[in-house]
């Protein structure tokens, strides 16, 4: 299991207007984009120093592709990262508030303690 | 010696910049309370008459990452640039640039080592909601040069809840000891009961009210023993996921002191998150403007 890397996704996505969008579009795409090109960018160094082992679970794989927070939610990836970045992709599809309600609604089954995110 | 003039701690809302802006049917029917009671606080820190603030708050995984990720950090720069994209695109927070103090963050970094606090520092950092939201709020002139120290309450492993009541203590010595003339106000910001990304997220009160109730009363009065006997972080989670920001109100009863009773108090029930505001004055409260107004007349 890769946290780290799920949330390195949520994160590097996130901040990047034109990568929201290409997600937003095409997920399945980017996360296989990235996966190749980006999760092992060290982000604060040059290109060339790279690591060498990061890689998704294919359950990992299959929730980011499937814009699945609800899956994301139960693989532990940081539950702020997961909502920012999702607000993003689908708040303007909806009423106000509405997608935040039903984001809600889709993770009410997950009983507490809520799965763990420390990575 | 500087003088600590007011401590003052805060909920941080992202939501305030843009209720209290706007007008007609895009405003919020509960802006014109909330302005209200974010204008008495204001005045709580103007009239304390501050020429520095020092700024607690918490990184949201902006420049902080957990390829390299501070427990405690000091920013000591000439400036601050602040608030970033998502902030923008989800709260429509503008872009801000604040003046650093940066003599006083040399003196806590200094100061904070030799009591045996391993302070991390950044001299280029950009800062976030959690320090600009309680500059929107109880500085919107945004004039005073700041001290930004960022606490981890967002990526466990996380410090103990008694290590952020340790450097709140730590801190107001720190501003107590350094060698200036300055008055210092130090601001903090945190969470009460709060769920992000979580079940909870979003419902008409803060998803734990009678936490809310407990935590209001514990800061009202400055109880950090009580507080410390019942607030572990396994405790936190269950008031609501993102409830560890709550630490960052155990700071600031560090530096206020224990069983110090807040000058100021106030809350405002919202939906998603409770907001509350404290002020303390260690020196003793500064009369109100208009009375020291009317007083430097007479003496004229």
């Amino acid at each position: 299991m890769s946290r780290y890397l799920l949330d390195k996704f949520l994160f590097t996505v996130d901040r990047d207007p034109e990568l929201t969008e290409r997600y937003r579009e095409d997920p399945a795409g980017t996360v296989t984009w990235w996966e190749q090109e980006r999760a092992n960018t060290l982000l604060n160094c040059t290109p060339a120093e790279r690591t060498t082992w990061l890689a998704f679970t294919d359950e990992e794989r299959r929730a980011l592709a499937g814009h699945d927070h609800v899956t994301l939610f139960e693989l532990g990836a940081h539950p702020f990262l997961t909502l920012t970045l999702f607000i993003a992709l689908f708040e303007r599809d909806h009423g106000p508030m509405e997608y935040q309600r039903a984001y809600a609604k889709a993770i009410a089954h997950i009983p507490m303690p809520y799965p763990d995110i420390t990575t | 010696m500087a003088e600590l003039v007011a401590v003052i701690a805060s909920t941080h809302h992202p939501f305030f910049y843009r209720a209290s802006t706007a007008t007609g049917a895009d405003r919020p029917p509960f802006a014109d309370e909330w302005v209200a009671k974010i204008e008495a606080f204001r005045e709580t820190l103007t009239r304390a008459e501050p020429d520095v603030l020092v700024m607690v708050g918490s990184d949201h995984f902006h420049q902080l990452w957990l390829d390299n990720m501070p427990q405690f950090l000091v920013g000591k720069a000439p400036f601050f640039d602040a608030n970033w994209h998502n902030e923008e695109r989800e709260f429509g927070l503008p872009r801000m640039t604040l003046r650093g103090e940066e003599d006083l963050a040399a003196h806590i970094l200094r100061d904070g080592l030799d009591r045996d606090f391993d302070l991390a520092f950044s001299n280029e950092l950009r800062i976030d909601h959690s320090i600009t939201c309680p500059i929107i709020t109880l500085r919107p002139q945004a004039d005073l040069p700041i001290v930004p120290v960022y606490t981890n309450i967002f990526a466990p492993p996380m410090p103990q809840p008694k290590r952020f009541v340790q450097l709140g203590r730590a801190l107001r010595e720190m501003v107590e000891s350094w060698e200036s003339d300055k008055r210092v106000a130090i601001i903090g910001t945190g969470h009460l009961s709060l769920e992000l990304g979580g079940p909870r997220q979003f419902g008409e009160h803060g998803p734990d009210p009678e936490f809310d109730r407990k935590a209001v009363e514990w800061i009202a009065s400055g109880d950090i023993e009580g507080c410390l006997a019942e607030v572990t972080l396994e405790s936190l989670h269950h008031p609501g996921n993102a409830t560890h920001g709550f630490m960052d109100f155990m700071l600031m009863m560090g530096a206020a002191g224990e069983g110090q009773r807040a000058d100021h108090v106030d809350t405002l029930d919202l939906f998603h998150t409770m907001e509350a505001y404290f002020t303390w004055y260690p020196n003793g409260a500064p009369a109100p403007r208009e009375a020291t107004a009317a007083g430097a007349e007479q003496r004229a």
